[in-house]
Order: C-alpha cells, then sequence, then structure tokens
C-alpha cells in the first residue's frame, strides 16, 4: 500500500535513517557526559565518542580526522569560511570570488564582508548553471584570497567542475572553499583529489541528525586557518568554541558512514528512479528541464512546466506529495527563484518551476503515483491557464504589453 | 502557509472556467496581471443588451491557488448582478470571503482590477465612456 504524503523534499532536509537514530541515543540519556571534561569517565566516553565519529566524517571526504570541525551546520560553517578567511588573510587581501548561483549563507555572507570593506566578485553562471573557467581565472587578482564556489547547487543539483577550479585556485596561490551540503554524502567528494581547501557541510542533508554539521579546514599543503567566530572555550583547535553537541556528532558520524559504505548501491537506484520521473515528466508538452542535464545530482531534478505557475500546480497535490518551487509566491520576497534567474530563465518559466529531490527511502511506486499526479494537474492547470490557450491559439505572448504591476 | 477551505474548494471545483465570444458586441474581456509577476487573469463577461444584466460570466487564470479561487468567485459573483452593481464589488469582500492571508490580498486586486477591464471592454465596444479608475500598488 502507498503511504501518503510522499516525502520528494530531499534538498531541504532528510528523514533521519533509523541507523544514525539508534547510535544517538544513547548520548542523550547514559553517555551524557561533556566531551571537554578532561578529568573523569563522563567526559572520557564523551570524547571517544567525538573522536570516533570525526573519523567517520573525515573517512567520507577522505580527510584527516584533524581536520574536521564540529559546526551547527552548513549556514555556520559558511560563515566561518569566508568570514575567517577574510579575517585571517587580511594582511594578503581582500578580495573573494564566488557565483551568484551560491546558497544565501555564502551570497549574505560575501555581503557582509562588502560592507567591512572587502571585495567580491560574483561571477554570472552559463544557461546550464556551471560557471566559466576562463571568467574565474580572468578575476582572480593579486589581491584575491578566497574562492567560493559550491560544489552542487541547491535547486538545480548541477555540479560545479571542483578539480578544475581548485588548479586554478592553487596555480594562482590562492584558497579554494567550497560549500559541499548538497553533494557530501550523495556522490565520492574527496578533498585530496578535488584539491579542496576548506568545506562546508551538514548531518541533515545525508540522513543524519539537524543542528549539527562540519568545517573541513586542511592541515597540509597548505596548512589554512580561518579566524574564529565564535569566541570561548577554544574548543575545535581554537577554530569553533563552544560544548560539543555529543549526540549530534555521534549521529553525524554514523551518517557518514552509511552514506560512504551504502553510497554505490543506493546512488544507482536512486538515480535509475530519479531518470524515471524526469524522462516520464518531460514528456508533457513545453515542460523543460532546468540546468545542466549531465553534470548533476543523481537524485535531483527541477523542471519549468510552461504556462503553469508553480504554487497553483503544488496546490493540485501538496497534500499528498512534498516538492519545492521556485515560484514567487512561496517566498516572503514574491520574487521568483534567483537561481533559476541566473540561467537567464524568463520570470515566466522560473515562477513554472518544480524540484524534486529522492532520497534512499524513495520507492518506486512513490515515483509512479508522483509522475501520474503532476501530470494529470500540469493538464488541469493548463485548461485553465489562459497563457496556454494564447500558446495554443498560436499568440506571441511575449509581444503582449503585460501592465506591470 | 495553508489554505482556507474555501480556496480549496474553488480551486479543485473552479466554477465557470472557460472563453466567452470576445467577438461579440455584448460581451466584455479584461485581461490583468502579467506572466513575470506569476498571475495572469481573463474574465469574460457577457451582457444582456436590454436589461445590463451580466448573463454569463467566465475565467481562465495562470497563478496561485488563492488567484484561481478569486477568479472564480468573482465570476460566481458577477452572473445576474447588473453592471452598474459589478462595479461595485470591492477587493477586500473577495478577502473576507476567501479568508486570504495578508500576502494574497493582491490575488483579489487582480480580480477587481480583471472585473473592471471586462466591463470597460464591454463599455467601449458599446460605444460609451470608458470608466478611470484610481491606480492601484499591487
Amino acid at each position: 500500500m502507498l503511504k501518503l504524503p510522499i516525502y520528494l523534499d530531499n534538498n531541504a532536509t532528510t528523514p533521519m535513517d533509523p541507523r544514525v537514530l539508534e547510535t544517538m541515543l544513547p548520548y542523550f540519556s547514559e553517555h551524557f557526559g561533556n566531551a571537554a571534561s578532561r578529568n573523569h569517565p563522563f567526559g572520557w566516553e564523551a570524547e571517544e565518542a567525538v573522536d570516533y565519529a570525526r573519523e567517520q566524517v573525515a573517512k567520507l571526504i577522505g580527510a584527516d580526522a584533524k581536520e574536521i570541525i564540529f559546526t551547527s551546520g552548513a549556514t555556520e560553517g559558511d560563515n566561518l569560511a569566508i568570514k575567517g578567511v577574510y579575517e585571517m588573510y587580511a594582511s594578503k587581501g581582500n578580495h573573494i570570488i564566488t557565483c551568484t548561483t551560491e546558497h544565501k549563507a555564502v551570497l549574505d555572507t560575501c555581503k557582509h564582508i562588502e560592507k567591512l570593506g572587502g571585495e567580491v566578485t560574483y561571477l554570472k553562471v552559463q544557461a546550464d548553471g556551471l560557471i566559466d573557467l576562463k571568467e574565474l581565472e580572468a578575476a582572480i587578482k593579486p589581491t584575491t584570497i578566497l574562492i567560493a564556489i559550491m560544489y552542487a547547487n541547491n535547486e538545480i543539483g548541477v555540479i560545479q567542475p571542483v578539480k578544475e577550479i581548485s588548479t586554478i585556485a592553487k596555480k594562482h596561490g590562492v584558497l579554494f572553499f567550497t560549500d559541499g551540503t548538497q553533494s557530501v554524502g550523495k556522490i565520492p567528494v574527496d578533498v585530496q583529489k578535488d584539491g579542496i581547501d576548506i568545506m562546508a557541510f551538514s548531518a541533515h542533508k545525508m540522513y543524519g541528525p539537524k543542528g549539527i554539521g562540519g568545517l573541513y579546514v586542511r592541515r597540509k599543503n597548505p596548512r589554512v586557518k580561518v579566524t574564529a567566530q565564535m569566541d570561548g572555550g577554544g574548543h575545535e583547535r581554537g577554530m569553533r568554541s563552544g560544548t560539543l553537541n555529543v549526540p549530534g556528532i555521534v549521529g553525524f558520524g554514523k551518517a557518514c558512514e552509511v552514506c560512504r559504505l551504502d553510497m554505490e548501491t543506493d546512488t544507482k537506484r536512486i538515480k535509475y528512479l530519479r531518470d524515471k520521473l524526469e524522462n516520464e515528466l518531460l514528456k508533457i508538452e513545453e515542460s523543460y528541464l532546468n540546468g545542466n542535464k549531465e553534470h548533476r545530482l543523481p537524485h535531483v531534478c527541477n523542471i519549468s512546466f510552461k504556462y503553469v505557475e508553480g504554487e497553483g500546480l503544488m496546490m493540485g497535490f501538496n497534500k499528498n506529495i512534498a516538492v519545492s518551487s521556485g515560484s514567487a509566491c512561496t517566498s516572503a520576497s514574491l520574487e521568483p527563484s534567483y537561481v533559476l534567474k541566473a540561467l537567464g530563465l524568463g520570470d515566466d518559466l522560473a515562477h513554472s518551476s518544480l524540484r524534486f529531490g529522492l532520497s534512499r527511502f524513495t520507492t518506486e511506486e512513490q515515483i509512479d503515483y508522483t509522475i501520474e499526479q503532476i501530470t494529470t494537474t500540469v493538464n488541469k492547470l493548463r485548461e485553465m491557464s489562459p497563457l496556454w490557450e494564447m500558446f495554443k491559439e498560436g499568440v506571441d505572448i511575449n509581444a503582449i504589453e503585460w501592465a506591470a504591476h | 502557509m495553508s489554505y482556507s477551505e474555501k480556496v480549496i474548494n474553488h480551486y479543485s471545483n473552479p466554477k465557470n472556467v472557460g472563453t466567452l465570444d470576445k467577438a461579440k458586441k455584448n460581451v466584455g474581456t479584461g485581461l490583468v496581471g502579467a506572466p513575470e509577476c506569476g498571475d495572469v487573469m481573463r474574465l469574460q463577461i457577457e451582457v444582456d443588451d436590454a436589461s445590463g444584466v451580466i448573463t454569463d460570466a467566465k475565467f481562465k487564470t495562470f497563478g496561485c491557488g488563492s488567484a484561481i479561487a478569486s477568479s472564480s468567485l468573482a465570476t460566481e459573483w458577477l452572473k445576474g448582478k447588473s453592471v452598474d452593481d459589478a462595479l461595485k464589488i470591492d477587493n477586500m469582500e473577495i478577502v473576507e470571503e476567501l479568508n486570504l492571508p495578508p500576502v494574497k490580498i493582491h490575488c483579489s486586486v487582480l480580480a477587481e482590477d480583471a472585473i473592471k477591464a471586462a466591463i470597460n471592454d464591454y463599455r467601449k465596444k458599446q460605444g460609451l465612456e470608458v470608466l478611470v479608475f484610481e491606480e492601484r500598488i499591487h
């Protein structure tokens, strides 16, 4: 029996894996110690658990355990990385390069840096969502201290050419930070092979708990340091003070271990389901895939259904299927998705988009149901859409003088 | 944000979806909104020339659930009303009837604008003076 509602918004957050929850539970009650209590068994127990988790996390991304700083999540990681580098390397320069499709946690942090007197270059992306490597290299100047480009985008799943970016960064002696929130645990990410200097990621996007994340900070070739943004007891090698969230860390470690061990089999199955969903939905007339088709996370697809509005569309099935939309109506700002607009999509297509994010718990039955529901709703709403009628009659919608309001 | 039951009802079973013959002299068409803004509403009325009563009303809307519900409700209210009475429909009545939250008030404004645009189109066809309404910021 198909159980409703179906969750296909896994880029927002993932459900916790039962294996993760089970591992965490004793650390709320029995093993409640403070990992910084060095003088008694309660503290030792907690410290041991944290050390083990740190190994599990490091192993997933090919890092050394000493290079992992625990944070409250990727937003904190993004802030710590960018602000921390800006402060630490102030004597070297004040210029940061990022791109327009970054997460708000990166973009707003960069805006903050500009207020502090720093200089930020926002690279445009191409129509498929990828940055232009030549533009990146051309943007580097003697004062550039950091390149901040995300690994994979949260709305369209497009994977940036991380290895090529790090090669350029290295060539010019610039640090490379990447927001790995959507990619870590989903696709192979290796800080050595990828040449990453700093990377933020989060547990709740990979079947772990909310409120815990990691910041990878390279220790060798080069040795990277970030200025702490949270002062206190000098935890986490002085880069992030605050009593460690031991149950969260234990869960994060377990989540990383499960992702590492199951990635290959999970990805194969998820990609099959994603491709099925995508291929069937793209059979609907006037539907378009957003973002590069090849360089893309295996569990994400973002599709625009022209002539229907995203929120209106979601209303047709959102009791039973959870997805997200780039439509303005879903956001407080009434602006459609800035990521889709950065790809050069007109507002009408940006308003008409849905994002699907699958997980290791998604089933084929759920995907079949979703295909059927979405197809029916798109057709129903198009019957109600004046734009669809005009399109069918051959009226050029762009030629109409719409009264802006 | 969850929708009111009335919005859901209109969205699930919209009243008067369709198209009237805009070539007819007694049919008025109002097309308001813009695709870039995420809402386009087309509302049409058919008027009995002798009595000045609206005998039929149809809509098609590109937009969110509240926009669809606002236009569906507007067509229901228009049928049987005289053109003069139709001009008195205020967007806040739609807000109240559908329990629209503040962020969705623009949907009701759009519906009111569509009604007025349709009436003006009808008046124009009848050789009557086009009415000027106060500009509003949506």
